[in-house]
């Protein structure tokens, strides 16, 4: 590719690599908590709402000083991990996925809780009256009809992904090639001299993914709208 | 049929109570009487859909509720058919795959209704690649009344299915349901507030006002001769 030198290259690709991990990862999370958000009547809600939104309003430098100390190889997280799976994320682009992940979490989550939530619980009621069971219910009537909101959710997850500096940054720090996602290249050029256009090239590609990403997911909304308008 | 017997009690929050009890063995049994009486409150207990604080509910020898025994089966292993008021169809399945649903879950349901058959007396053949937002009112009334079949229930539930219709309509789709009964005599419970439904298609009555039992009897005993 002409248009980026080979080490903005691999800034683009792990970016990719890292944010289709963080949402593959969370997505199975994400649907779980918002169908509890949509549907649970429980007295302790507010606690896994605010536990979930948590990361969309600290500064994702705190998110990311807390992961490292959780993922540490001296953390609790880290000391497990290191024991029975004999890895350590911190520092590997693993951590930067794990970062990505938990910082665009409440999004994901948000979204697929709206989308769980337009979804008629009488229609569930229909199903369980024609003999099927919850988890039945759940995977063939309730998910298919969610199931725009919840890929809108991935999208803005991604794109959130895409972006994400200060927690990245804290958990995997800034090793050319093996965890310089786009943001943290950025920064390194523009502190760099004749790192100019580098900047450029990569701000104009971050715009880009960043719009794609709305409109898709723009699109994907709509076209659930317009399904199921009956 | 066999043998129904319920006895239920139950609070909602906004103060409504139920306290009902009756039984029928009638093959059409109506619940009648006026909105707001606790009549869908009654047929959702039988289907499982809502837990009475207290209650017993028995089809036969099957024991579906008994509170104090701690026994509530679940709602897919009742075999009830339900028809609800606005029909309630999957708006993601075409009108085949909606009526396959139910059936494809009827396992170790005692009755057999053929598909091709439902198709045919409810003529739903020129329907089944379209989506339930393709459809009209009572065709999806139609519909409706094929999928809960299609479940092989040992207990239909119509919950005032005809009461989103118009008049001409409503007698299309009485003729409908009369077919139905007549053809596979599958025990019904059908729940109206029209005595001139009532008086066309059930056998029992049982008036229903204020969460309580005011009547029961024939049609014609408690709602008259044809007006």
């Amino acid at each position: 590719m002409n248009f980026l030198n080979y080490d903005e290259w691999l800034a683009v690709r792990l970016s990719l690599r890292v944010a289709l991990l963080a949402v593959a990862a969370s997505l199975p999370l994400a649907v779980g908590v918002g169908y509890v958000l949509a549907r649970s009547r429980s007295r302790f809600k507010w606690l896994i709402e605010v536990l979930v939104n948590m990361p969309l309003v600290l500064p994702p430098v705190v998110t990311g000083y807390l992961l490292l100390r959780l993922f540490a190889p001296r953390g609790p997280v880290g000391q497990l991990l290191e024991s029975w799976l004999g890895i350590s994320i911190v520092l590997t682009w693993w951590g930067a996925a794990l970062a990505a992940a938990v910082v665009s979490f409440p999004l994901m989550v948000r979204a697929i809780r709206l989308a769980f939530q337009a979804v008629d619980p009488r229609l569930e009621m229909a199903a369980r009256g024609l003999g099927a069971g919850w988890f039945d219910t759940f995977w063939t009537v309730t998910l298919p009809l969610a199931r725009s909101g919840v890929l809108a959710g991935c999208v803005l997850a991604f794109a959130r992904s895409l972006g994400e500096f200060g927690a990245t940054i804290m958990v995997a720090g800034n090793i050319v090639g093996e965890t310089q996602t786009i943001p943290l290249a950025i920064f390194s050029y523009s502190n760099r001299p004749g790192g100019q256009s580098g900047v450029v090239r990569l701000v104009i590609l971050s715009i880009v993914l960043a719009a794609f990403a709305l409109l898709a997911s723009e699109w994907l909304e709509r076209r659930h709208s317009q399904r199921e308008s009956a | 049929m066999n043998r129904l017997s319920f006895h239920c009690r139950h609070q909602f929050p906004g103060g409504f109570a139920i306290d009902a009890q009756f039984e029928t063995a009638a093959q059409v049994t109506a619940l009648f009487g006026p909105s707001g009486a606790g009549k869908t409150s009654i047929l959702y207990m039988l289907a499982g859909l809502l837990r009475p604080d207290h209650g017993t509910i028995q089809l036969g020898d099957a024991t579906w509720l008994d509170t104090p025994r701690a026994v509530c089966i679940k709602p897919q292993a009742r075999h009830v058919g339900f028809v609800f008021q606005d029909h309630l169809l999957f708006p993601h399945l075409t009108v085949g795959r909606n009526l396959h649903y139910g059936h494809r879950r009827r396992r170790g349901s005692p009755s057999a209704i053929e598909p091709q058959r439902v198709i045919e007396v409810l003529e739903l053949a020129d329907l089944l690649g379209r989506y339930p937002r393709n459809l009209s009112g009572g065709e999806k009334q139609r519909v409706a009344l094929a999928r809960a079949l299609l479940s092989g229930p040992e207990l239909l539930l119509l919950d005032e299915p005809l009461a989103a219709l118009d008049m001409a309509l409503k007698q299309r789709i009485v003729s409908y349901c009369q077919r139905v009964l007549d053809e596979w005599r599958v025990p019904t419970i059908y729940v109206s507030h029209q005595a001139d439904e009532v008086r066309q298609l059930a056998e029992h009555v049982i008036t229903i006002e204020d969460g309580r039992v005011r009547g029961c009897g024939t049609p014609k005993e408690l709602l008259g001769g044809s007006p």
